[in-house]
């Protein structure tokens, strides 16, 4: 008989193996984790954004009830300072300024929620009493907030031996070659715009649990990460000097990153090492307050951009001098953000034949800034098709007969960009087609005049996109400054029943790997899903690994199972050969059979399995037995999902409030594993898209001080903010990897904003708006309206 | 949160003995605001009186042409009440429009009106509706009762035991809410009661105030149009992240023109 299954390989739409334990409150979360005998830490934190400690007094602190210890930075002389991973060169080639960031301050405070002191008590609430008690006294020195006031004449200087609060000076594409393409130009297009600094508030905050066994000296940390041999690289090899098998670093299951779980913050260090002071374990888990004032934030660029175009409104150059904040110390991968992550991307979808780009890295007294949710692809999206957009109505041109003039066309792939990049594949034409098509572009107009005769201004607005993500080549990246390889492992472990333990190095918190990568295993070994486990988050089980950021964990870490897997299937095959008594050449291997070709002799994936561990008959002289291979998978390019987001947006005049009516995605992300699954990496990062095009507004004064630290005054999406959003995927698959996938878990953050920001410019067109800044907030709005009534009375 | 005593009296004497006893206790109803000051140690007090044992706190009743809401009554309650949404419908919606969920199911219309925080919904029903508040000690006329932001005619140790309210032939309610906080950026509530007409705005200022121009405006002519044309004036008004005290002026009139489209 046979039992019919459903198919569960590449392409299904399988429900997430995951999800019953998160429905059902069965995650174990860091702060779920308790170890016998554990303590708490509370942190004390600066209430300055700049100052110089003139003293630190624990002793009341100290003999407060249940204090254990209270440290601060004078108690860690041996310590390393927090590492930054990506070292990039100035313009004269000399290296980016890296200053000192240590573990717990020394000497000064440099931003809001710098750690000050530690306090180890018996209970978190000790701890916290305790902390208050420690009696801190400040130098309070002049704060630089933003870029502006990092940048003016004799402005305080964040880092004492960093002039100007310049990180570094850096540039990318020919200099020369793009002065003279300007010269030759008909139009040249300037437009000056600002990326929005975000706060990134993963849902789970952040905790981290460290371990110490005084009779091995072996140390465990149980951290939210992202990528936890990477934390255990960072934090033992430049932090606390310890090699790496006497540290373990768990991450379990962890309530989403979005990147700013991806760093190694000081906190990690600080339990670890204070459980090998105190000989106990010391957990800490952050309140939402110090999430706002402690999580990396993102973005944060001020940009001015000159286009240059001919009679016809083909690109002729592109030149872009942005100033990137980087906050008050180097996060892991701040310096790579604005550079390598930005810059390159800024020839976009188009065949600009020349684009040079200025970044100045700053230093504030601010939160560090890092990756978050695109990093560098949302911002150079930003500016490409805001910039695209003025050009269009700047030259009387249709926006969409603009992009698909200077787009580089289907054929001619692979295709060098004037920025470093080589994209492999995409077809830019069709996304924009097929977008077009299901957001009803051709009707739109007939839905303004239905809006304006219920008193709303309706716009609608378009963003076609590249990124580049499934990072990285490691010589390449190594090549511009990168301190790793970026490069994955996978483990394919067949159990002697056949079923399947799949070891990745990559992490999942919200993306649903324990699914796709089992239908990966499914679709190519013919193993039911529920006979696969997926393990990942665990230096002590997975053999190694650089972990998930930069939409890399298919592209990069499904390539390695594959490779993994391929190895496998080589072995298996030799098995069944010896069992079958046929040459390995004339064994097929097709979903669970193996066969000798042209026969009807087959041999099934359990006997092979249990063959590999009983080797009764075997053949042993040959090959070994068990059914376990690893593989290393560095990439040989980049991946470049691309794509046409379209927004809808109508406006209430009276209010200001602006509504999106529409959203519309067409993402080529390559070959699609789990339909169901990429609709939600694209429905969540359009999300986040809306959030930074409309409501999500991070402020700081002039002092420094977070104005937008709580969910009181940082408007983070609600469901009733969003739209339904129309998800389909056109794949052109990836030329370089084995599964043809290219990722989908930033697309959607990186090509709504422009959309969204390009519906509310078109809504408010009869107002004369060029660009209006995100958010778009309704008061914001309300007074560009409200600024030009009278001129509109006038007319 | 810091260390407290915590106290749950059965009865309002007993409850008005413990809060008078200790200038630092601090009564607790729905606990929406203290809890979370609790949390976030802005306040300490040594010993929390939770009013929930109280039953003479308690109740929504119709008495004659006015509606008497206890103290402890929950958002929620108020919302879903046919006592309410028959004698005033306004109050009903209203309260079916604060907060989340969570908080409708915890919150009271006590807790909401004695803490007075300026961008509250119930201030502006009270003030609009020329309610009583009722204490353990006395009547107060919401005209007098509400002094500026967070602060109240209550006395230390005196509790909030009900509202009346009077019925009016006409009333409505509009907001539009902080885009983070969700709650009010401005919001007028508008009532004719016996002829008189009250209009209410809260949100917009430091606290809830009446808007005397709207009310002539209205009192001559009840409709939208009638209050259109009325300028808020935007000195004295809240600015800030979120919007100009411009931006909230505007708002105001926006506000009342649709409270009393929505009174009818």
């Amino acid at each position: 008989m046979n039992v019919v299954t459903p198919f569960e390989g590449i392409g299904a739409s399988v429900k997430r193996k995951e999800d019953l334990r998160f429905l059902s409150g069965r995650g174990q979360y860091t702060d779920d984790i308790n170890r016998p005998g554990q303590t708490y830490a509370a942190i004390l934190r600066s209430p300055h954004a700049h100052g110089r400690i003139t003293s630190i007094d624990t002793a009341a602190a100290a003999a407060m009830p249940g204090v254990v210890a209270i440290f601060t930075g004078a108690d860690m002389p041996d310590l390393g300072g927090i590492p930054c991973g990506w070292q990039i060169h100035n313009k004269d080639g000399t290296p980016m300024a890296e200053p000192m960031h240590p573990v717990l301050a020394v000497g000064k405070v440099r931003f809001v929620g710098d750690a000050v002191a530690a306090v180890i008590a018996e209970t978190r609430a000790q701890a916290k009493d305790a902390a208050e008690a420690i009696q801190v006294e400040y130098e309070v020195l002049p704060a630089v907030a933003t870029l502006e006031a990092a940048l003016a004449p004799g402005a305080s200087l964040v880092h004492d031996d960093v002039a100007g609060n310049i990180c570094y000076d850096w540039h990318i594409g020919d200099k020369a070659v793009n002065e003279a393409a300007f010269i030759k130009a008909a139009k040249v297009v300037e437009f000056d715009l600002v990326n929005n600094r975000l706060v990134p508030n993963a849902m789970e905050p952040r905790a981290a649990i460290g371990d110490y066994d005084p009779t091995t000296e072996d140390y465990t940390l149980y951290t939210t990460s992202q990528n936890p041999h990477v934390i255990r690289l960072l934090m033992g090899a430049f932090v606390l000097h310890l090699p790496e098998h006497k540290l373990r670093v768990v991450a379990p299951d962890v309530g989403g990153g979005f990147g700013s779980k991806i760093f190694h913050y000081a906190e990690e260090a600080i339990v670890t090492w204070a459980a090998g002071r105190v000989k106990r374990p010391v957990k800490w888990t952050a309140e939402r307050t110090e999430s706002f004032i402690t999580d990396a934030h993102g973005r944060d660029h001020v940009t001015k951009a000159r286009l240059a175009m001919d009679a016809d409104g083909k690109f002729l150059a592109l030149h872009v001098r942005t100033l990137a904040n980087m906050g008050a110390y180097l996060s892991t991968f701040a310096t790579s953000v604005p550079t390598y992550l930005y810059a390159t991307l800024l020839s976009g979808v188009y065949a600009t034949p020349t684009v040079y780009a200025e970044v100045k890295a700053v230093f504030t007294n601010t939160v560090p800034v890092d990756a978050y949710r695109g990093a560098g692809r949302p911002e150079a999206t930003f500016l490409l098709e805001r910039l695209v957009d003025v050009a269009a109505a700047e030259t009387g041109m249709d926006r969409v007969e603009i992009r698909r003039r200077n787009f580089i066309p289907a054929d001619a792939f692979p295709y060098q960009t004037p920025v470093a990049l080589q994209y492999d594949s995409g077809d830019y034409q069709a996304t924009l087609d097929q977008a077009l098509e299901a957001a009803g572009w051709a009707g739109f107009e007939a839905r303004r005049a239905e809006a304006k005769a219920r008193g709303r201004l309706r716009g609608i607005g378009i963003s076609t996109y590249v990124e580049a993500c499934g990072i990285a080549p490691s010589a390449v990246v190594g090549s511009l400054g990168a301190r790793a390889g970026l490069y994955e492992v996978g483990t394919i472990r067949v159990h002697p029943t056949g079923s399947v333990t799949v070891l990745t190095g990559t992490h999942s918190h919200g993306q649903g790997h324990e699914t796709t990568f089992a239908q990966l295993v499914t679709d190519r070994l013919g193993v039911p899903l529920a006979q696969v486990d997926v393990v990942h988050g665990d230096t002590a089980k997975i053999p190694f690994g650089m972990g998930t950021y930069g939409s890399r964990s298919l592209a990069v870490g499904g390539s390695a199972m594959v490779k993994a897997m391929d190895k496998i299937v080589a072995k298996a095959r030799r098995i069944a050969a010896h069992l079958m008594e046929a040459s390995v050449e004339d064994v097929e291997f097709d979903r669970g059979t193996f066969r000798v070709a042209g026969t009807d002799k087959t041999r099934s994936w359990a006997e092979i399995a249990l063959t590999a561990y009983v080797p009764h008959n075997y053949p042993i002289e040959e090959l070994e037995p068990g059914l376990d291979e690893t593989a290393f998978y560095d990439p040989k390019n980049f991946t470049y999902p691309g794509g046409c987001h379209i927004c809808e947006v109508e406006i209430e005049p009276e209010t200001g409030i602006t509504t999106v009516v529409n959203f519309t995605a067409v993402d080529d992300v390559g070959r699609v594993i789990n339909p169901m699954i990429v609709e939600g990496q694209v429905q969540g990062g359009v999300a986040q898209g809306i959030g930074q095009a409309l409501l999500e507004s991070c402020v700081y004064d002039s002092e420094g001080q977070l104005v937008s630290a709580s969910f009181m005054d940082y408007q983070m999406p609600r469901a009733n903010d969003l739209p339904m959003v129309s998800v389909a995927t056109h794949t052109t698959l990836c030329t370089h990897n084995p599964l043809g996938v290219k990722g989908c878990g930033e697309v959607g953050a990186i090509g709504s904003p422009p959309a969204v920001i390009n519906a509310v410019v078109d809504a408010l067109k009869e107002y004369g708006v060029r660009h209006i800044e995100m958010p778009a907030t309704a008061a914001k709005i309300w007074g560009i309206i409200n600024a030009s009534r009278p001129a509109m009375a006038a007319e | 949160m810091y260390d407290f005593e915590y106290h749950k009296p059965g009865s309002l004497a007993d409850a008005v003995k413990l809060l008078s006893a200790d200038p630092d206790a601090r009564p607790i109803s729905g606990g929406q605001t203290l809890l979370p000051a609790l949390k976030h140690r802005l306040n300490k007090p040594t010993s929390v009186v939770d009013l929930s044992g109280i039953a003479e706190l308690r109740g929504i009743k119709r008495e004659g042409n006015k509606l008497v809401i206890g103290a402890l009554a929950k958002h929620v309650e108020v919302a879903t009440s046919p006592e309410v949404k028959a004698a005033i419908p306004a109050l009903a919606q209203m309260a079916g429009t604060i907060g989340d969920t969570q908080v409708r199911n915890r919150g009271t219309i006590g807790g909401s009106v004695a803490n007075n925080d300026p961008a509250a919904d119930y201030p502006s029903a009270v003030l609009g509706l020329n309610a009583t508040i009722v204490t353990d000690k006395r009547r107060i006329a919401a005209d007098d009762f509400f002094q500026g932001m967070f602060t109240t005619a209550l006395e230390p140790g005196e509790l909030l035991v009900a509202i009346e309210f009077p019925i009016p032939e006409k009333a409505g309610y509009a907001k539009m809410r902080n885009p983070a906080s969700r709650y009010v950026m401005a919001g007028a509530f508008v009532a004719k009661t016996g002829g008189a007409v009250r209009v209410a705005i809260n949100g917009a200022g430091p606290g809830v105030f009446r808007q005397a121009d709207m009310e002539k405006a209205l009192t001559a002519n009840w409709s939208p149009d009638a209050v259109a044309g009325v300028t808020q004036p935007a000195d004295g008004l809240n600015g800030d992240i979120h919007g100009s005290a411009e931006y909230r002026a505007h708002l105001v009139t926006v506000m009342a023109k649709r409270a009393i489209a929505a009174a009818g």
